[in-house]
């Protein structure tokens, strides 16, 4: 259909595209995993460390995140909540080798991780009737299912490895297993967990101040310190803490960027991550920022950037962000600048292989 | 470099109505009248603290913000300006607190570079009607504090308009064009100021009217916006009308939403309750409660007939939840 909008679109000309197609420096195979949207089309793409798409894995529906071998040239996408599936994928190829499905009342939700040799794969799930947390175990050669685990909470979403543990983001929200529906908002009450690999809770720490503070996305920094990402589910008037941080064993710390800066973040985080400076950014997609903090909790720095929420870092000291425009920007000494510019959407998380 | 009306117009294009003629048509004029306004405030307030005189002045710069609030992008959201100039909803009563240590404290913190430094919760035109309408005897003169308030908001909106005028702007105008860095693409803008009348109008749902009415069961009037000084009905309306005006520069194109809008701002002219204390009472609380509905209508018009004219949607991120 072309309406007027689209024709004076075609009449404003078309400068093409403002920013030079980067080289595929990269000659093995992604440095990062996405998540997109096309037209009515849900699919996971491998990305160079340019971001440039280098295969496109077209998916059953809406994707969410994904978890990378520790060794082997594979990574398993997961389906968005309540999730029905999760693929495995051969990275160097694009090919999918394995479908993953959760056991009958089981949804996954998510996310998942590798246990660190690489021969289990740990998927963050919930009992579909009561979101009860559960953690899956799944053999990492054959992909089957050995076993499964209490996630310590209700309504799990992020998983991530601690040197030989297993951290995990109970978000607390029960939801209606069929239609993402909150249930139990006055009453939740979210926790980060610490698994032993024999599923032992090791620590946990809840938020007792801020119970409908739902935690649900983890980074883990430098020295084994767990930043948390979270999203406000009282009163959107009240200004609260988004990024905490946590050292099983200890109290978790909350960290809000400065008085009238906190507010852009809409009480809303997307995704979070660590670089190998120990910085962490945080993405706000309902307030069209991400901010910086350092290894401490102190904000340093916001960007503007409409719709954007995956991120992952890239080097020693920047992140690479996505956006559901279908832009790839860099975060560089301050500076964000846009590195590819796509017809897709970016779906909520960018994940470094 | 300032840029120049001139500049501007040529900038426009060829279409009757985009987002660069809701540039000209609806923000700059806009920040235009917020800056006039609040200096007009200012130089009142120097030359006196009578309050009867200076209450009209600060109705006619609240009347202003209200043509430019719901625009929560760009200048105005940079250094928490937008939350300096009103600080609302305020449910731990923030303000009031903060802004009493001013009143009672160390005056060089109202002078204008330490009180621009003040939590944003202690600024803006809700303290300053905590001053002109005091629910009681204020502990200390409030003159000094007034004019620090208002000298405060007069700088803060210029601020707002110099950047605009400065180059903010010329960035959104120039979307998509080499080099533009900050909005890739013209769809791009158009998606952002579309979030801007969604956004503003979702306030206006669930804050605005949502937080008096509460519950039926649990009604909340004293939660209503600038209470005191009666102007929470008369902030829905100059709402109403500031995005139904925005709606037009962006496209000649939404009849069904301007219909929506003008039967919103019809029933919210014909409701006499300007502070909505109805809310408490059942025949007051329908009133409300109808003219409620009828920006739900909005909301609900706006995805179905100027998201598609525009080619936008909500952002695919920001409307999701995980």
């Amino acid at each position: 259909m072309t309406n007027r909008r689209t024709f004076l679109a075609g009449l404003a000309g078309l400068a093409g595209s403002a920013f030079p197609r980067a080289t595929w420096a990269d000659a093995g195979g992604p440095a990062y995993l996405a998540a997109a949207k096309a037209g009515e089309a849900y699919f996971l793409h491998g990305l160079s460390e340019a971001g440039e798409s280098l295969f496109a894995l077209q998916l059953p529906s809406r994707g969410h995140a994904a978890a990378a071998h520790p060794t082997r040239p594979l990574a398993v996408a997961f389906a968005r909540r309540p999730g029905t599936f999760a693929v495995v994928i051969d990275c160097a190829t694009g090919v999918e080798s394995a479908r993953l499905i959760p056991p009958d009342g089981r949804q996954f939700n998510g996310h998942g991780v590798f246990s660190a040799d690489g021969s289990i794969l740990y998927t963050s799930e919930v009992v579909a009737e009561t979101s009860q947390g559960r953690i899956g175990l799944w053999d990492a050669t054959r992909f089957v299912r050995i076993g499964e685990w209490a996630s310590g909470g209700i309504g799990p979403h992020d998983i991530k490895r601690l040197g030989d543990t297993l951290v995990i983001a109970n978000g607390g929200i029960q939801t209606d297993p069929t239609d993402r529906t909150k249930l139990n908002l006055g009453s939740m009450r979210p926790n980060l967990t610490q698994l032993s690999v024999a599923g032992q809770v090791l620590a946990q720490a809840d938020l007792p101040d801020l119970p409908q503070n739902s935690i649900r996305h983890l980074a883990v920094g430098q020295g084994g310190q767990v930043a948390f990402a979270m999203q406000w589910e009282g009163d959107p008037a009240e200004d609260v803490p988004l990024l905490g941080l946590w050292r099983p064993g200890g109290t978790a710390l909350l960290c809000p960027a400065a008085d009238a800066e906190n507010p852009r973040l809409k009480g809303y985080l997307g995704s979070i991550a660590c670089n190998a400076a120990g910085q962490f950014a945080l993405t706000a997609p309902k307030g069209g920022v991400a901010m910086v903090f350092d290894p401490q909790g102190t904000h340093l720095t916001t960007v503007v950037r409409p719709d954007i929420c995956g991120v992952a870092p890239m080097g020693q000291d920047s992140f690479i962000f996505t956006d559901g425009n279908g832009v790839l920007s860099l975060l560089q000494e301050g500076q964000m600048r846009p590195l590819v510019q796509t017809a897709m959407q970016w779906d909520n998380h960018l994940v470094r292989l | 470099m300032r840029l120049s009306f001139l500049a501007l117009c040529l900038l426009a294009g060829p279409a009757l109505a985009d987002f660069p003629e809701t540039v000209q048509d609806h923000i700059l004029p806009g920040y235009g009248a917020l800056a006039n306004a609040t200096a007009n405030l200012a130089v009142t307030a120097d030359q006196t603290c009578d309050m009867q005189t200076l209450q009209p002045a600060y109705h006619a710069a609240y009347d202003a913000w209200m043509g430019v609030q719901h625009l929560r992008f760009g200048p105005v959201e940079t250094e928490g300006r937008a939350l300096a100039i009103l600080y609302w909803p305020d449910p731990k009563a923030l303000g009031a607190k903060a802004q009493l240590v001013l009143l009672t404290g160390d005056p060089a913190k109202l002078l204008p570079r330490a009180f621009a430094e003040q939590s944003v919760a202690a600024r803006g035109l809700l303290s300053l009607e905590r001053l002109l309408y005091p629910a009681e005897s204020l502990p200390a003169d409030p003159c000094p504090l007034i004019r620090a308030t208002t000298q405060d908001l007069a700088a803060t909106a210029d601020q707002v308009l110099a950047d605009w005028q400065g180059g903010f702007a010329l960035t959104l105008m120039t979307a998509g064009e080499a080099g533009n860095t900050t909005y890739l693409t013209r769809p791009e803008a158009r998606q952002m100021l579309f979030t801007q009348l969604a956004t503003g109008l979702e306030f206006l749902d669930d804050q605005r009217l949502g937080r008096p009415l509460g519950t039926f069961d649990d009604p909340h009037p004293e939660r209503a916006e600038a209470r005191a000084s009666a102007r929470a009905l008369r902030n829905v309306e100059l709402s109403l009308s500031a995005m139904r005006q925005m709606v037009e520069t962006l496209t000649p194109d939404a009849p069904q939403t301007l219909e929506a809008f003008d039967r919103a701002i019809q029933l919210a002219a014909a409701l006499e309750d300007p502070d909505f204390a109805g809310v408490a009472i059942p025949t007051g609380r329908l009133k409300v409660e109808i003219l409620q509905r009828s920006v739900e209508h909005i909301r609900e018009v706006v995805l179905s007939e100027l998201a598609p004219e525009l080619d936008v949607g909500i952002g695919f991120n920001a409307a999701d939840g995980d």
